[in-house]
């Protein structure tokens, strides 16, 4: 019968990723409880072995230039592959485009139900719950899966990444045949980024501007050098993405990224429900606006009344005297 | 090629929507209903590629209740002056669908879009209801074709297809895949117009074909309540935020005040 948990671990430059961690924690604790093992599937080139030390008892990995990302929905495929050897009763992954890609495919392939963005998993007599944001976080559903395995996709952020326990994984590649849909698409380029940046739905620090910055220009004196002080990512509201002032993918609500940081700082952001629909899971909120009626004052930790034009600078000279972010 | 668009009528973005404590589901009586926002990129797509003659004609897919018309007709309404828009909606209904899940869901999409002959779909990346994004996938995969998911740009030239998705870390790949196909469509793919006068004339006339599981020769007991493997057990507001607190004196104590609070109260820095 399946049990245990089997950890999708994303990685980065052979690196696992901090929501692999994230993952594995929760993991352990889950199966303390539901019994079974945990194991782990690499999908890539990633050094692997190290997640042992994490709980992992096995860590499948299936290792090949078309599994570098899901473009073409490979991954469902391996991931079929590792749930064929681990026999799981729980698929845990990120929230992450990848994961996003994948599931689907593979719930349907595999017969199983998934719950998506869970941004908590508990137990309740002796079932596993997911508690999932519906209608953009307005509302939580707490969702439960009939099928003999489950897949569980989760927000980033939403788990602490736990030290390191000791142990070791035995390391079992995999041998995975793909379907034909997968061979019909392949990734034929990669563009990019203009920086290095984390991704902002895996960010743990945000500083977002809105319209009032009022130009590419500002944000580039004003949003990006507060972020770089505090060694936070910059998301944009989208009244300042749709007017120019900051690309596409660093736009933050219901039709941008959702985001899930400890700090999230919303500078001349008014908070209009599509954009709290992206931040309002965030630890601490911090607003900057000049209108004390502004409702992002509502869902603040801290606030502060004023103009960003002042605020701004004054914030990056002071993380930088007080040494912050290094 | 035949272009299928799947859209879902949702609660508008601005909405207020309530739930109580051990709530069955949220109160959606006085809710304003919109076509999902994401579901118009993925129209707004399909029309272009109709516009460049790519496309031969596109179908509009939902699976609703009557309740559904009038959405339905907004994106009929959508369209160049003298270029048709969407054909025609195809809406499944049947009571048999009540209660699917995703799978569900998905089972009857790609049955009907299979019927009809398509040859790509475009779908909004998820819905703002249930915040899913699963079914575009899963029909993908029922159907066994090959799927982009999140695609902020689209080439097709004749059956080849290239499509732009944003891979972790700010990263753009560029995948090329061949018809049929599912994409699904993120912001930034285009602007979607809204519905003009002419449009909305023209939509009254156009066909909203309602089409059960029978029609679809779907065996009912793969989708529908009695089929579903996710359920909800309770609802829940979202948690409740500790009360904030305004900073307030000039400009640089208040700055200094705020570091300070960060790293040593919120412990965030
Ligand atoms: C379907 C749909 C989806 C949407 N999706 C999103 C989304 O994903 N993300 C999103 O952000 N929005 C989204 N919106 C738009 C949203 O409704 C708001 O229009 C938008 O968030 C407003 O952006 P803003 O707060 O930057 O600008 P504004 O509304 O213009 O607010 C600016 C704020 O800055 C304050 N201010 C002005 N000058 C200064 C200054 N010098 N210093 C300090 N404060 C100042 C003002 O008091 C005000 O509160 C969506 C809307 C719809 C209909």
């Amino acid at each position: 019968m399946a049990s245990g948990i089997l950890v999708v671990c994303e990685h980065e430059d052979g690196a696992p990723k901090k929501t692999a961690y994230e993952l594995l924690s929760k993991a352990r604790s889950l199966a303390a409880e539901l019994g079974g093992d945990v194991s782990a599937v690499v999908i890539g080139s990633a050094n692997a072995a190290n997640l042992g030390e994490y709980g992992a008892s096995v860590v499948y990995t299936a290792d090949g230039s078309e599994f570098s990302s899901d473009g073409t929905g490979s991954w469902a495929s391996a991931l079929a592959a590792a749930i064929v050897e681990a026999d799981p009763a729980v698929v845990l992954g990120a929230a992450s485009v990848d994961i996003r890609s994948a599931f689907p495919r593979l719930a349907v392939r595999i017969g199983a139900g998934m719950a998506s963005d869970c941004t908590d998993l508990f137990i309740q007599d002796g079932v596993l719950i997911a508690r999932r944001p519906m209608y953009a976080g307005k509302a939580f559903a707490d969702v439960s899966i009939s099928s003999s395995v489950a897949l569980y996709s989760v927000r980033p952020n939403s788990f602490p990444g736990a030290a390191p326990v000791g142990g070791s994984a035995t390391v079992s590649p995999l041998s995975v045949s793909h379907s034909e849909a997968e061979l019909a698409s392949k990734i034929v380029g990669v563009e990019a980024p203009k920086s290095e940046t984390i991704d902002l739905t895996e960010a743990n620090l945000i500083v977002s501007g809105g319209r009032p910055v009022d130009s590419s220009e500002n944000f580039d004196r004003l949003i990006r050098p507060l972020a770089e002080a505090l060694g936070a990512t910059v998301g944009a509201s989208r009244a300042a993405v749709d007017a120019g002032y900051a690309p596409h993918n660093e736009q933050v609500g219901q039709t941008g990224k959702v985001v899930n940081p400890s700090l999230y700082i919303a500078a001349a952001i008014s908070g209009a429900i599509q954009h709290l629909a992206g931040m309002r899971t965030s630890r601490v909120i911090v607003a900057i606006n000049k209108n004390p009626e502004a409702p992002i004052f509502q869902h603040a930790t801290y606030g502060i009344v004023g103009d960003i034009f002042e605020i701004c600078p004054l914030l990056t000279e002071e993380a930088k005297r007080q040494g912050i972010g290094r | 090629m035949k272009v299928g668009v799947c859209i879902k009528r949702v609660p508008g973005s601005d909405s207020r929507i309530n739930v109580g404590d051990d709530a069955q589901g949220p109160d959606l009586a006085d809710v304003g209903w919109e076509v999902n926002p994401y579901d118009s990129f993925a129209l707004e797509e399909a029309l272009q590629l109709q516009e460049s003659g790519a496309a031969s004609d596109v179908v509009v897919f939902t699976v609703c209740g009557p309740e559904g018309d009038a959405k339905i007709r907004d994106a009929l309404a959508i369209g160049k002056r003298g270029k048709c828009g969407a054909s025609k909606a195809v809406r499944l209904d049947d009571p048999a669908f009540a209660g699917s899940d995703a799978i569900g869901v998905a089972r009857i999409l790609a049955a009907a879009v299979k019927k009809e002959g398509i040859d790509m779909v475009i779908a909004g990346k998820q819905s703002i209801d249930g915040d899913s994004a699963q079914v575009p996938a899963m029909m993908a995969e029922i159907l066994g074709w090959p799927s982009v998911c999140e695609v902020t740009d689209l080439e097709v030239d004749g059956s080849a297809i290239k499509a732009w998705r944003a891979a972790g870390s700010g990263k753009r790949e560029v995948v090329a895949l061949s018809l049929p196909c599912v994409i699904t469509a993120d912001k930034g793919l285009n602007t979607p117009r809204y519905p003009t006068l002419p449009g909305i004339m023209a939509a009254k006339r156009k066909p909203i074909e309602v089409v059960d599981a029978g029609a679809l020769g779907l065996d009912t007991s793969t989708v529908g309540a009695s089929a579903a493997l996710v359920t909800v057990a309770k609802w829940s507001p979202p948690p409740a935020r500790p009360q904030g607190r305004i900073l307030e004196g000039d400009a640089s104590a208040v700055v200094a005040e705020l570091i300070t609070l960060l790293r040593d109260e919120a412990k965030v820095l």
